[in-house]
């Protein structure tokens, strides 16, 4: 605590540091340590639930199925939004302004309604396949959502902001100057771009990478609505285990896991960044 | 040095471009198919209608999940803001090891994925009695926002001078009056991006909502929800739509508004 502070505005801040975090024990972090909780005591105390982590087939298909989407859409989305990040600042004037406004747009649009949209698009009597069938291209309409394209395709879409804002806030404290510098030298754009660039943006790639991926672990919405109930991602299934099987000790325990495994990303991410940077609190 | 844009680099723009089309494609469809004059989800046959726009007016139910929205997403905001800028402010005068902890627990419901705080929201608010009431699903939400409210404080905080605040009280204020009159005039830009985030969040939120509410509290995302479930019809389409129309304008405001700061400010 600083000590020039007098005890009276030491009590105003106290308080003010206080109230806040008491009412996020109670009505935040207590909800929370109930979930870790149930994961070892229903319906029997002990790890039995864990266990079933590792024998049972249903639940490692499930985790399988997560993890490929996780590192499909994360992969694509980095890509994606790399090439978004790195022509929105190198584009001069209005054109760089401009791609940046429709990421921040998309960003801003309710994940409800990119996930609808995409129903829309590519249901089975949807616009895409009303398109191809009227134009004689396809004969029976193709399968684009209930399987794992439709929920890749709808999560890469999600995360496209995620993975181009960071990226974006990253390279712009990048010394260009070392680019031309390398070219001068004789290296060819691709060259300097592989040897000089990419290494200077590693450290946000990184980071931006591991936050796209631990966002894609928990999410919910566009794989439920796009998986149709065929590909079943990690929260769905904690939903349905809860909702309709009513089995608390197995859905707390995969909450646990998937919580346990997200701060185990964030250890790691830790020593690359510090975390407080990428969370903007610093 | 300047070197005239390369072919890769072309070929990178060109790309972004092509991601930006991807982006945009699906809420583009979205206007087309909210006008056609069909009961099923299709694209209009050279013949438009707006009885879909018409439905969201004369049915009952869709008014009242955005009333219902509104209620809980001003609520949830309001106290997102308090608690948020408590926390930010106390962080910023006291910052030692204790402080920063504190900022990283309020932080915990932007990391910890929605699903598993449902769970332990919907086990606690069963035994308060607070399922499917309004004071149930605000504080939930405002546990969601106020992360976004600290971080946006902080960030207006970080460059006011920690003196500010002592040269007000040898000047003779309070330690309540300096806070008051010095120090949240100060934070108030925060506050307000704060807000913006907060109450996006609560007007978008669904996972949480789908556990805690039923049908005492239906908001708009639930309605869309329930709709899509049950068979999709062109009214979400037209929702849709607005909300679209709704967050493009919301964008444009906000970015007009920023350009004029910037301006009065370079003047």
């Amino acid at each position: 605590m600083t000590a020039d502070m007098d005890a009276r505005t030491r009590r105003v801040y106290l308080v003010l540091l206080l109230a806040p975090l008491l009412l996020l024990a109670f009505l935040y972090l207590y909800p929370l340590s109930r979930v870790l909780w149930l994961s070892v005591t229903v319906p029997t105390l002990g790890f039995g639930n864990f266990e079933r982590l590792f024998t049972s087939s249903g639940i490692q298909n499930v985790i399988w199925t997560t993890l490929r989407i996780c590192v499909l859409t994360t992969a694509l989305a980095l890509l994606i939004g790399y090439a978004i990040a790195y022509a929105a600042l190198h584009l001069r004037g209005w054109r760089g302004e401009l791609l940046l406004f429709f990421v921040l747009l998309s960003f801003w649009l309710s994940v409800l309604i990119r996930a609808f949209a995409w129903l829309t698009l590519l249901q089975s009597r949807g616009v895409i396949n009303t398109w191809l069938m009227s134009a004689g291209i396809i004969d029976a309409p193709l399968t684009l959502i209930r399987n794992e394209f439709g929920v890749v395709l709808g999560m890469v879409h999600y995360m496209i902001p995620y993975a181009a804002l960071p990226l974006y806030a990253n390279m712009k404290g990048i010394d260009t100057r070392l680019v031309p510098a390398a070219r001068g030298l004789g290296a060819s754009p691709v060259q300097a771009f592989l040897k000089v660039y990419l290494p200077m943006s590693l450290p946000g790639l990184i980071s931006a990478g591991i936050l796209t991926f631990i966002f894609s672990l928990g999410f919910y919405v566009t794989p439920a609505l796009l998986g149709g109930g065929k590909t079943i991602m990690i929260s769905e299934y904690i939903a349905v285990q809860i909702n309709e099987t009513l089995n608390w000790g197995l859905g707390s325990m995969l909450a646990t896991s998937l919580l346990l495994a997200i701060f185990a990303l964030l250890a790691v991410l830790s020593f690359f960044v510090d975390l407080r940077k990428v969370f903007g609190v610093k | 040095m300047d070197l005239a844009p390369s072919k890769p680099f072309r070929l990178t723009v060109f790309g972004a471009w092509l991601a930006i089309l991807f982006l945009t494609l699906p809420f583009v469809v979205v206007f087309p198919v909210s006008l056609t004059p069909q009961r099923y989800l299709s694209l209009p046959d050279g013949e438009f209608s707006l009885r879909h726009y018409q439905t969201l007016l004369q049915d009952p139910s869709w008014m009242l999940s955005i009333r219902d929205s509104l209620i809980v997403a001003t609520g949830s905001t309001i106290v997102a803001i308090v608690l948020g800028t408590m926390t930010a402010l106390a962080c910023w005068r006291i910052s030692s090891r204790a402080s920063e902890l504190v900022r990283m627990a309020m932080l915990a419901p932007m990391i910890v994925p929605s699903i598993v705080h449902a769970l332990g929201f919907y086990q606690i608010w069963a035994q308060l009695g607070l399922l499917d009431t309004y004071t149930g699903l605000i504080l939930a939400h405002a546990m969601k926002g106020t992360p976004y409210v600290v971080i946006s404080v902080s960030a207006a905080l970080a460059n006011v001078d920690l003196r500010l605040e002592q040269a007000a009280r040898n000047l003779g204020a309070t330690a309540l009056q300096a806070l008051w009159k010095v120090i949240i005039p100060a934070a108030r830009p925060g506050m307000a991006a704060g807000s913006v985030f907060a109450f996006a969040l609560s007007w978008d939120e669904l996972v949480v909502t789908l556990f805690l509410s039923s049908r005492g509290v239906y908001t708009l995302p639930r309605k869309i929800w329930d709709g899509i479930q049950d068979n999709i019809n062109p009214a979400i389409a037209a929702v849709a739509s607005l909300l679209i129309v709704l967050t493009v304008v919301a964008m444009v405001v906000r970015l007009l508004l920023a350009r004029r700061q910037a301006r009065l400010a370079a003047d």
